[in-house]
């Protein structure tokens, strides 16, 4: 493969395989993710529900369930390894380096916790900012969000607050501290269509502001189409196609990626006219499962893809996909 | 917390602030209870023994001569001293424990679940008798038997407040701002069990009362002649046969409206307590 543009990555994920062990079986949650991230850059991770874009998100702040282990595979971010930092180290990257939003602003915050307090904690902890200052600094943030009468919000608490206003509470939190990383998992699912746009607009243009990376889970195509530079398709634990968002989009290579955008609703005229696809994930419990986990809902099945394990091909330097049969 | 809430809580319930004024009234009697009363307790010239309620005696006197109305007010102290430290102390630990058991789980939990799951196995007023009977007859053994009895209801209110918030999205949000278990724990988990906790709180201090008063009138705890509730009560006992009623009902009147109003108290303090109450 040829040398990436920029020098060093700031996120670069390779091998990554990760599992749960429960009560009816090992789930093998994650099987040999690779991707990387440049400053700056905006990364979509698309799939459908169940598909492991979460975990995978959870995985790089060493947030995970008792039940997971992280089986192979290393995340380099900043010269350290993520997925092998101590607790202690965790904690120090948490919040500065490496943020988090989520899907339901609401349930994110301290429902009886002053908004503006909420913000100082994160200052307090990661700035080390103290006494008169915290207060500008926290509204400064409140500001940045664009949060109209940010001194008077600075007082509500999250109850007082509208969804897209909590949304923008959350964002003002995860960028107190201006992290290099922004995770973003599915930051405006509970939100309706206008809001959804601003704070969309919210989060890409404050990240081109601070040079900031960031990685937005979704399984709306159409939102990570408009807004990420890259986009990732996961698929039952693997990453199929992984690209600029531009190409994946336009000329996608895997059959999956296909039929995902084909069941898009807005390049349908009618519900008729979209194309679902069928089949359901697979049981990721099963030990035997295909060396491609797409290989039982594929049009394009041959035997032959079940042959060998899976490896990644480069349609171009900076477009991968991994399937046998890929356009 | 400040007045505003105050003053929009009290408006809002009127039983809420009935309750909070009748407090009021308790805490000056606590306080300034030597000061206002019309005799000294101890003092058996107050009236002759054994007067009906005159307007020189409002509460009558006891067979001593000693004025009840004075009695009654002065014991205020003693006995919302013992309830507000008993309680306190249960609180305390009870949260301590019940937040930490709650929120880590693990052998910690087990332990003192099953501890608090003993002491409730016990008829719970013959445990706090058997307590003061071993440890001593004194005010402190009191407030130590009634603050053990009162423990495991605050151990499992904590324990399971807290247990449903562990996964809350909001905890999980401060662990990924970096935040440890025990800052969670006490800015995030704890703030958001009081409201509930204070329910607890405010029906505890009228049984811690209650408790108290039941001790003494069995001779347990508080002497005399020291002016209780509980024990103006046992001395009047005997004498509601012979007609003197008034020796034993102004003190048990009195005992009834303490814990009542304690009872009353519980919405209204989770209201101040609670933002979301309060808009």
């Amino acid at each position: 493969m040829n040398a990436p543009v920029a020098s060093l990555p700031l996120l670069h994920v390779a091998d990554l395989s990760l599992e749960f062990r429960t009560r009816s079986g090992t789930v093998f949650a994650l099987e040999n993710i690779a991707f990387s991230l440049n400053k700056g850059e905006m990364l979509g991770i698309v799939g459908e529900s169940g598909s492991g874009k979460s975990v995978l998100a959870y995985s790089m702040l060493g947030i995970s369930d008792g039940a997971a282990r992280v089986t192979a595979g290393t995340a380099m971010f900043g010269g350290a390894d993520l997925l092998k930092a101590s607790e202690h180290e965790l904690r120090e990257i948490r919040g500065r380096e490496v943020s988090m939003i989520f899907q339901s602003p609401r349930t994110a915050l301290n429902p009886i916790r002053k908004v503006g307090h909420q913000i100082e904690d994160v200052l307090k902890r990661h700035a080390a900012v103290r006494g008169v200052d915290l207060r500008e600094r926290a509204i400064d943030c409140l500001k940045r969000v664009r949060i109209p009468d940010p001194a008077r919000r600075y007082d509500a608490y999250p109850f007082e607050l509208s969804g897209g206003m909590c949304q923008r509470i959350l964002i003002a939190l995860a960028l107190a501290c201006q992290p290099s990383l922004l995770i973003a998992d599915e930051p405006t699912t509970g939100l309706d269509v206008t809001t959804q746009a601003a704070i969309m607009e919210l989060l890409s243009s404050l990240a081109a502001e601070q040079n900031m990376a960031s990685i937005l889970i979704t399984h709306d195509l159409a939102l990570a189409a408009q807004y990420c530079d890259r986009i990732a398709v996961m698929h039952a634990g693997h990453l199929i196609e992984c690209g600029p968002a531009e190409e994946v989009l336009n000329a996608p290579h895997h059959p999956y990626t296909r039929r995902l955008i084909a069941s898009t609703p807005h390049t349908a005229p009618s519900i008729a006219a979209m194309s679902p696809i069928p089949g359901n994930l697979p049981d990721l419990r099963r030990s035997d499962l295909p060396p491609c986990r797409y290989a039982g809902r594929c049009e394009r099945f041959e035997a032959a893809c079940n042959a060998a394990p899976l490896p990644e091909f480069a349609i171009t330097p900076h477009h991968t996909v991994r399937c046998w049969n890929a356009e | 917390m400040n007045t505003k809430h105050l003053r929009y809580v009290l408006k809002e319930n009127p039983i809420t602030a009935v309750a909070f004024s009748v407090f009021s009234l308790f805490v000056l009697m606590a306080i300034f209870g030597p000061l206002i009363a019309p005799f000294d307790p101890l003092d058996s010239n107050a009236g002759p023994a054994l007067s009906p309620p005159t307007w020189h005696n409002p509460f009558g006197t006891d067979s001593f001569g000693r004025d009840i109305l004075s009695r009654v007010i002065v014991a205020t102290r003693l006995d919302f001293g013992i309830a507000l430290a008993a309680v306190l102390l249960s609180f305390v630990i009870g949260s301590a424990f019940g937040c930490a058991a709650g929120f880590w789980g693990g052998w910690f939990d087990r332990i003192s679940s099953r501890l608090a799951d003993t002491i409730m196995a016990f008829p719970l007023f013959v445990l706090a008798m058997g307590v003061v009977a071993a440890l001593g007859n004194t005010v402190g053994n009191v407030i130590y038997a009634t603050a053990l009895i009162n423990l495991p209801f605050y151990l499992r209110v904590a324990r399971a407040e807290s247990n449903v918030r562990r996964e809350a999205g909001f905890v999980e949000a401060a662990r990924l701002a970096g935040n440890h278990d025990l800052r969670i724990l006490a800015v995030h988990i704890f703030p958001n069990i009081l409201p509930p906790m204070m329910v607890q709180v405010s029906l505890n201090m009228g049984w811690a009362i209650l408790n108290a008063a039941g001790l003494s009138f069995i001779g347990l705890g508080v002497r005399p002649p020291m002016p209780e509730w509980g024990i103006m009560v046992a001395e009047g006992a005997s004498y509601i046969i012979s007609g003197e009623w008034w020796v034993a009902l102004f003190p048990g009147a009195v005992l009834m409206l303490a814990v009542f109003c304690f009872n009353l108290l519980g919405d209204g303090l989770r209201d101040l307590i609670d933002p979301r109450r309060r808009t």
